[in-house]
């Protein structure tokens, strides 16, 4: 037993393609609570960098910096009355929030955070995703015409007419950096998730530098029309509080409401993994192919250990500069409580590192690998959903036929052009 | 759908056909709703019945009365200084410019002016309450048209004036500055410091608003030709402020009936040419960098002598009426008082500026889409309290 568990660390391909069951629904439960846990910790720093953003603290009270806020959000949420409106259609309704959430949670069965290190490794993952992260309109569709009123109808009208003109574009986009794929001696592409951004290190380069500038492009009309896909500032029409109250979801409270709120955030997650993953090298640590050697592999290893490091230091000078006053002692005790978690991580990273220096096969160098890929994968996820507090921060809303507009005027056809010289750009070098 | 148009309009119908009793159900391309009083946008508990088809507006019915205290019925049951704290709860937003046209307004009937003094202080604090009002403009404004940000820079900003106001008479927002006949409180020691350090203060963070949104694309797109009302349009609705000078027409009240100490100073008035959305926006910033100018020199220019003009003791004006308007941050402010020889006005009416443009919004909005409304509503500046009085 101990045998058939222990025997798949050593396999280099992902669960679900190595038929080892257990494993992938380990896979499965971790990335769950991985992603519940980056959209607790998302909720708070969003609404940290927001407050800075807008000369204001955010939350302070509820644990140190305000920590605990998202947690006693949740609890709150939790046990807020389910209220079903009486005009409602109950059972659509009530399924509405699941379809929306399940949507976004089951792209993350493709998303590979490192070599082995996803669920499964379809050879159609990018339509996969693209697929079932289109179903995610579904459910707001659903919960506009089930609450029977008319903002969330107004709302869930705007969102699918959004959702559904940038899909195009960024469907194009795709397309551009998956025929880069296909610049190999045999010719051959590939759809596989994986196999992308393998594609991606034999070619020496992320697709987003290649063919300078027409990767960057695709990656910026990717970048824009993923923003609109999540229905985020400056695209969150569907939401627009200040003309809809609250858009899909005006109806909605409580747990129903925090499962749209969880689905919205698995799904921008979800989006900025497609991004990475298509161009921007995924799981790849900066210059794979340029700065080789165990020494610089070692060198790379360092930086999650040193990440955690450098957050428990600066949750050790929040410690310090708290009031000394008896009030915030508890909080002051939190927040070293805190750091020296954070602390304990980094030491616990930075052991791996070491131990996993010299074997890669090893277990340690197993453990080393992994998490090399996941914080990679991770740090680059991160600077996306930054930019996206940074948008809501700085940006006014588009009015309706505008989107429209930016939609198929500017983004189609010039994601179609990308496309197109990609293609011959493409076949002349090759 | 069970809203049928009898059961939304609730009494309130004019021109948009709300009511056609043989059909229950709306036409299948139409749609009202209803925007209000309990709305993010509304600025208050302004009602807006919208006739959509789709997204476009094809018409819209404002119901006001929400907020309606009944001010002017008050002021005939209080004696003429009872009643100057009252105004101040009409445009709760700029307080001082309130009191300043009624105390204004009652000096006329008694036949005194306040002396010089008290004119420069007058000056000064209605036009730090002119910035403030706007500042309150701007912020929420944007946050109509989405963006957050400016109104926490805003109201940041708005807070040095706010203090100036309560070291001066105690209150932050609800001022009753002024008395009948000149000011009650003398300039605290350091209010010209004060006031000079705010001058210097505050240029930088107008371009910090402007940095944020004057030449932003998304900003200029929601905002240029939307809402255009032409100045024809305005005059004909009665309406003035801001909203009138950005149509093109350059009145100003200041100007153009100087009251107070107005016409000793020196300063433009701003005057857009489009009469949309952004030309108001650009009006009113380039107004509040006026303003500044006017303070400045009302500041440094603040004659010596008693603040109080020769008041009786019991203000009991001649029988006869007065209408005297003064040029308040939103448009004109007018007082219409009638005595009848006792300590109590027989009747005082007030024109108030959000009031009358608030008419403008269906012109305004005519064929624009949803997101106008509220982009709309922002660029009027109405203050419910004073809609509704």
């Amino acid at each position: 037993m101990l045998n058939a568990f222990m025997s798949y660390l050593g396999s280099t391909v992902p669960p679900g393609n190595a038929d080892n069951q257990l494993w992938a629904l380990i896979y499965v439960l971790i990335i769950f609570a991985g992603v519940s846990l980056a959209v607790v910790a998302m909720n708070w720093i969003e609404r940290k960098a927001l407050a800075h953003f807008q000369i204001r603290l955010g939350p302070m009270r509820v644990g140190p910096h305000g920590l605990l806020q998202p947690i006693a959000d949740a609890l709150k949420l939790m046990l807020k009355e389910d209220i079903i409106p009486a005009q409602a259609d109950a059972v659509v309704f009530w399924v509405a929030p699941l379809i929306g959430l399940l949507a976004a949670f089951t792209v993350y069965t493709v998303i590979p955070f490192g070599p082995s290190q996803a669920v499964s490794d379809m050879n159609i993952g990018i339509l996969f995703m693209l697929g079932v992260s289109s179903l995610g309109v579904l459910g707001i569709i659903t919960a506009g015409w089930a609450s029977n009123s008319h903002y969330p109808l107004i709302g869930a009208l705007r969102s699918s007419a959004q959702m559904v003109s940038y899909e195009v574009a960024m469907g194009l986009a795709i397309v551009s950096a998956l025929l880069m794929t296909s610049l190999n001696r045999t010719g051959t592409g590939t759809l596989s998730m994986i196999g992308i951004v393998e594609a991606q290190q034999q070619q020496g380069v992320w697709f987003i530098f290649k063919f300078f500038p027409l990767g960057l492009i695709a990656f910026v009309i990717f970048a824009i029309a993923m923003i609109a896909e999540t229905n985020r500032a400056p695209f969150d029409l569907p939401e627009a509080e200040s003309e809809l109250t609250a858009g899909f979801h005006t109806e909605y409270s409580g747990l129903r409401w925090s499962l749209f709120m969880l689905g919205e955030y698995a799904a921008m997650i979800a989006v900025s993994s497609i991004a990475v993953t298509l161009w921007l090298g995924g799981w790849m640590r900066p210059f794979p192919n340029l700065l080789t050697g165990s020494a610089w592999d070692f060198i790379f290893s360092l930086f999650p250990g040193l990440t955690f490091a450098g957050l428990a230091a600066i949750a050790f000078i929040g410690t310090a500069r708290m009031p000394a006053q008896a009030y915030f002692r508890i909080q002051r005790i939190g927040l070293a409580v805190f750091a020296a978690l954070l602390g304990l991580i980094a030491l616990l990273l930075l052991a791996i590192a070491v131990a996993g220096r010299t074997n890669d096969a090893s277990i340690a160098g197993r453990f080393r690998e992994g998490i090399d890929y996941v914080y990679w994968f991770v740090l680059k996820v991160a600077v996306f959903m930054y930019l996206f507090i940074w948008y809501r921060a700085t940006w006014p809303r588009y009015r309706f036929d505008q989107l429209m507009r930016v939609g198929w005027k500017v983004m189609l056809p010039i994601s179609l052009g990308v496309l197109i010289l990609t293609a011959i750009v493409g076949v002349l070098i090759s | 759908m069970k809203d049928s148009m009898d059961e939304l309009s609730n009494g309130a119908v004019s021109h948009l056909d709300l009511e056609t009793p043989e059909k229950p159900y709306l036409d299948a391309n139409e749609l009202i709703i209803n925007m209000g009083p309990q709305h993010p946008a509304t600025h208050g508990v302004l009602r807006v019945i919208l006739k959509l088809d789709g997204e476009k507006v094809l018409g819209t019915e404002c119901v006001i009365g929400y907020l309606h205290r009944g001010v002017e019925k008050i002021a005939e049951n209080r004696t003429y200084t009872m009643f100057n704290p009252y105004v101040d709860r009409m445009d709760y937003v700029a307080a001082v410019s309130n009191g300043l046209g009624y105390c204004e307004a009652v000096e006329k009937l008694l036949n005194v002016e306040a002396p010089p003094r008290a004119q420069y202080i007058r000056v000064v604090l209605t036009e730090l309450n002119r910035i403030a009002s706007h500042q309150l403009w701007l912020g929420t404004h944007a946050l109509d048209i989405g963006a957050m940000t400016p109104l926490f820079y805003t109201f940041r900003d708005r807070e040095e004036i706010l203090k100036i106001f309560e070291r001066y008479c105690g209150a932050r927002l609800t001022t009753h500055a002024f008395r009948i006949g000149g000011c009650q409180y003398e300039t605290y020691a350091g209010f010209e410091k004060d006031v000079k350090n705010f001058l210097a203060f505050f240029p930088p963070k107008i371009d910090e608003y402007e940095a944020l949104l004057t030449s932003n694309r998304i900003w200029l797109e929601r905002t240029k030709n939307v809402g255009v009302i032409s100045g024809k349009d305005c005059i004909a609705l009665g309406v003035t402020g801001p909203v009138l000078r950005a149509s093109g027409v350059k009145w100003d009240l200041r100007k153009a009936q100087p009251y107070a100490a107005y016409s000793k100073f020196d300063f433009e008035i701003p005057v857009g040419e489009n009469g949309d959305t952004y030309d108001r926006y650009m009006v009113r910033m380039i107004e509040m960098r006026q303003s500044l100018r006017i303070i400045e020199q009302a500041v440094n220019g603040i004659p010596e002598g008693p603040i109080m003009g020769k008041v009786p003791k019991v203000i009991k004006p001649p029988v006869g009426e007065i209408y005297h308007s003064i040029e308040a941050p939103k448009g004109e402010l007018g007082y219409f008082i009638v005595s009848d020889g006792s300590t109590q006005p027989y009747r005082v009416r007030v024109r108030p500026p959000s009031f009358v443009n608030l008419q403008a919004l269906d012109i305004m909005v005519r064929g624009m889409l949803v997101a106008d409304v509220v982009a709309v509503i922002g660029t009027l500046d109405i203050v419910l309290g004073e809609v509704d009085r």
